[in-house]
C-alpha cells in the first residue's frame, strides 16, 4: 500500500431520473438510480463496484465522472469539490479522471485513426506542442502493448483485445491519477481478459494510478480490488476490504451473489450451500417500504419489509445494511 | 457409452469467402447419449455455435455448405434429410434456446401464443389444447401467475424471464435433445443459478440431452458431464469435465482454465498475475491450415506443429486429445 491518503470521498450521492409523468396532473415519478451512496477510494487502490443490472453501478461511475447530474451529496477529489466545479474549471479537471469504457466497438471513433484516438485528450486539453503530444502518444503505444506500425490504423483493423488497449491508451494518455473502469473486460473473450487484466494492474504499480472498478463478474474483481462495494437497487448494501468481503460476508445478499458464481473448482462446489434467490429485483420506481431486497431474502423477517436498514459499521472497515446482521 | 442418441462424425462445414473456401467446422466428430449433458467450449469464433446450426440444418447457404460427414440421429442422417424433414425434426426432436432472450422471440405475439405455435405444429393440438398447454409450460419454468403471463408481450417480461420462456418453448415438444447456445451470457449471476438449476430439473422430468455452449469453465463445472474443448473449427481435446478440469492435457485447454481469476473460497494478500494465452483466434482466413492451429500461440509448440496436423491420441478410455508435444511424448513412453 503506497500511500493511504483518500482519493476520493463520496457522501450521500443521489442520482435521480425523471420519468414520464402518469396522466395529465399526476406528479412526475423519480427514479432514483443512485440513492445515498457513500464511500472512500484511497491512492493508488482499487475500489471495485459489484451488484446486478440496474443495480446503479454504472450510473454511480458517471455520476463521479460529472456526467450525469447528480441530485444531491458531495463528491471531493483530493482538496477538489468535484460538485461545485462548471465549466471550463470542470473541463480542464477531467484530465485527472479518465474513463474506461466497457464496449471496445462502439468506444472508439471509426474516422479516427488509432494515433489520433489516443491524442485527443491531449488535444482537447491542450497539453503540450503538438510535436510532444505525438512522442507521448507512441509512449503511450508502447505502454499498453500496441506496436509503432499501428499508429495510423483505423479501429476496424483492431481486434477487441487491441481496441480496448487503445481505451487504455486514452484513459491514460493525460496522466489522470483516477481512472474508472466500467466493465472493461466484460465485452472481451476469455484468453483476451486476462491480458487486459494484467496490463491494467502492471498500470496501475507504474503510474500509480487509483482505479473505481466496476464490474458483475466476482471472480474478476475478487481478483483486481483492494476494496468492494456492493451495490443492490441504487445503494450500498455492503462494503469492506478485499478480505473481510470475500472470506466472511454477511449481506444475504452479497453471500447469495457470492454463492451464485459458478465455479470450475470441485471442492468449492461439493460444499453445497448454494443459496439460491427467487424472483427478480423490484420496480425501481415503485420501491418496498422496508429492505429493497427483502422481497429476495431467504432470512427476511417481518421487520424487514418495513424499516429500512441504515448501513452500519462492523468494525472499522466492515460496513453492513441487514438488519439480521 | 451406452447406444449414442446423437453421433457427429467427420463433419466439415465450408465457408466461402473472399479469401476462397475455409473450413469453419473442420473434421468434428463427438457423440451424445440420451440424457447426457456435454459441453461445447471454447473463445469465440472457435466454431461453438456454427456447430450448433450444423446439427439443425440451420447453416446459411450461401456461403455456407455441409461438405463432408454426417450428423446421425437416431440413425438417421440429418446431412442428407429434406427441408420438410428438418422442420419436422427441429423443435420436436432437437430445440435450441439462443443467448440473447430479446432477439430470439418475436415481439408482437404474446409469449404464449410462440409457445403454443410451437405444439399446434408439431403435436396438432387445437388453439385451445395448445394454450392450456402452454400455461403449464410457463408453470413449469417456474414463472409466477402463468395464466396472466401466458398472454405478456416479450418486452413485459425481465431478461431472466424471457429466456424461461425461451426454454419453456424449446421444451414443450419434449425434445429428445436440447441446444442451449450461451444461455445465460446475457443474465445476471443470480439469474444464472436459476436457470441452470431450472434447466437441471426439467432434464430430469424429460430425461433430454443437453448441449450446453459456453465459454465459461464455471458452467461447465455446474452443469455438464463431458467436454468437447473445440480451436479454429477443430476438436483439440475431450474428456469426462471432472479429468478435464483436474488434467487438462491440450496447451489451449490448460490455458482456457488457468486465464479466469476464478473465485477463491480464501483470499489472501497474495494476488499472482493471470496467466496469458497471448494471441487471439486465428481470423478465418486462416482456417484449415495444415498444422495445428493453435501453433501461434502455444509456448511448446515444436517443428510438426507446423507441418502436420496433430491427430486425435486416445489418452484413456474417456480422454481424448489432439496435440503434437503429447504425442511424442507418449510414443516415446511407449518405446
Amino acid at each position: 500500500m503506497p500511500d493511504t491518503a483518500p482519493m476520493l470521498e463520496l457522501r450521500d450521492v443521489e442520482v435521480r431520473f425523471s420519468l414520464k409523468r402518469s396522466g395529465l396532473f399526476g406528479a412526475i415519478p423519480q427514479l432514483r438510480a443512485v440513492d445515498g451512496v457513500s464511500l472512500t477510494v484511497q491512492k493508488g487502490q482499487t475500489m471495485a463496484i459489484v451488484g446486478e443490472s440496474g443495480s446503479g453501478k454504472t450510473t454511480l461511475a458517471l455520476a463521479i465522472a460529472r456526467l450525469v447530474p447528480v441530485a444531491a451529496g458531495k463528491i471531493q477529489m483530493g482538496d477538489v469539490d468535484l460538485l461545485g466545479l462548471q465549466g471550463e474549471s470542470l473541463r480542464t479537471h477531467r484530465q485527472h479522471m479518465q474513463f474506461i469504457f466497457q464496449d471496445p466497438y462502439s468506444s472508439l471513433n471509426p474516422r479516427l485513426r488509432a494515433q489520433d484516438i489516443v491524442r485527443e485528450p491531449l488535444d482537447r486539453l491542450s497539453i503540450g506542442s503538438l510535436e510532444s503530444r505525438n512522442k507521448r502518444v507512441q509512449e503511450l503505444f508502447e505502454q499498453v502493448g500496441l506496436r509503432q506500425d499501428q499508429l495510423r490504423l483505423f479501429p476496424h483493423q483492431f481486434s477487441g483485445g487491441q481496441r480496448q488497449r487503445i481505451g487504455i491508451a486514452r484513459a491514460i494518455a493525460s496522466s489522470p491519477s483516477l481512472v474508472i473502469c466500467d466493465e472493461p473486460v466484460s465485452a472481451l473473450d476469455v484468453g483476451v481478459q486476462a491480458q487486459i487484466l494484467n496490463l491494467l494492474r502492471t498500470l496501475q504499480k507504474d503510474l500509480n494510478l487509483t482505479y473505481m472498478f466496476i464490474s458483475h463478474d466476482l471472480g474478476v474483481v475478487q481478483h483486481m480490488c483492494d476494496s468492494i462495494a456492493v451495490m443492490y437497487m441504487g445503494k450500498i448494501v455492503e462494503q469492506s476490504d478485499r478480505e473481510s468481503l470475500f472470506n466472511n460476508p454477511q449481506h444475504p445478499y452479497t453471500r447469495a451473489l457470492l454463492s451464485a458464481v459458478p465455479s470450475a473448482d470441485p471442492n468449492r462446489r461439493n460444499r453445497g450451500r448454494r443459496i439460491t434467490i427467487s424472483g427478480d429485483p423490484p420496480n425501481p420506481i415503485d420501491l418496498p417500504p422496508g429492505c429493497r431486497f427483502a422481497s429476495r431474502c431467504p432470512l427476511v423477517e417481518e421487520h424487514c419489509k418495513t424499516v429500512e436498514p441504515i448501513l452500519k459499521s462492523r468494525d472499522p472497515i466492515h460496513r453492513v445494511a441487514c438488519h439480521l446482521v | 457409452m451406452a447406444e449414442s442418441l446423437l453421433s457427429v462424425s467427420n463433419l466439415t462445414v465450408e465457408f466461402t469467402t473472399r479469401g476462397g473456401v475455409v473450413p469453419v467446422i473442420d473434421d468434428l466428430s463427438f457423440d451424445l447419449g440420451p440424457g447426457e449433458t456435454l459441453s461445447l467450449v471454447g473463445e469465440s469464433g472457435c466454431g461453438k455455435s456454427m456447430t450448433a446450426l450444423a446439427i439443425l440444418g440451420l447453416i446459411p447457404s450461401p456461403p455456407g455448405v455441409i461438405s463432408a460427414g454426417s450428423v446421425t440421429l437416431q440413425g438417421e442422417d440429418l446431412v442428407q434429410a429434406t427441408d420438410a424433414r428438418l422442420r419436422e425434426i427441429r423443435g420436436n426432436e432437437v430445440s435450441m434456446v439462443f443467448q440473447e432472450p430479446m432477439t430470439s422471440l418475436n415481439p408482437v405475439y404474446t409469449v404464449g401464443e410462440q409457445i403454443a405455435e410451437t405444439l399446434r405444429r408439431h403435436q396438432g393440438l387445437t388453439r385451445n389444447q395448445a394454450k392450456s398447454q402452454a400455461i403449464q409450460m410457463i408453470d413449469a419454468v417456474q414463472i409466477p401467475l402463468p395464466d396472466r403471463r401466458v398472454n405478456d408481450y416479450p418486452h413485459q417480461l425481465s431478461g431472466g424471464m424471457r429466456q424461461r420462456i425461451m426454454i419453456a418453448m424449446a421444451l414443450a415438444c419434449q425434445p429428445k435433445i436440447l441446444i442451449a447456445d450461451e444461455p445465460t451470457t446475457a443474465l445476471d449471476v443470480t439469474v444464472q443459478a436459476q436457470i441452470f438449476d431450472l434447466m437441471q430439473n426439467l432434464q430430469r422430468e424429460t430425461g433430454a440431452a443437453i448441449i450446453l455452449i459456453t465459454h465459461d469453465m464455471g458452467s461447465v463445472a455446474e452443469m455438464a458431464e463431458r467436454v468437447v474443448v473445440m480451436y479454429a473449427g477443430r476438436k483439440i481435446e475431450d474428456g469426462q469435465v471432472q479429468d478435464i478440469l483436474l488434467q487438462p492435457r491440450h496447451p489451449y485447454t490448460r490455458g482456457l482454465i488457468a486465464c479466469v481469476p476464478h473465485l477463491l473460497d480464501k483470499v489472501t494478500t497474495d494476488r499472482p498475475f493471470l496467466q496469458e494465452v497471448p494471441g487471439t483466434v486465428p481470423p478465418l482466413s486462416d482456417f484449415g491450415f495444415d498444422g495445428c492451429m493453435f501453433a501461434p500461440r502455444c509456448d511448446l509448440v515444436r517443428d510438426e506443429c507446423w507441418e502436420e496436423k496433430p491427430r486425435d491420441i486416445q489418452l484413456t478410455k474417456t480422454q481424448s486429445v489432439a496435440c503434437w508435444e503429447i504425442s511424442t511424448n507418449n510414443r516415446l513412453a511407449n518405446a
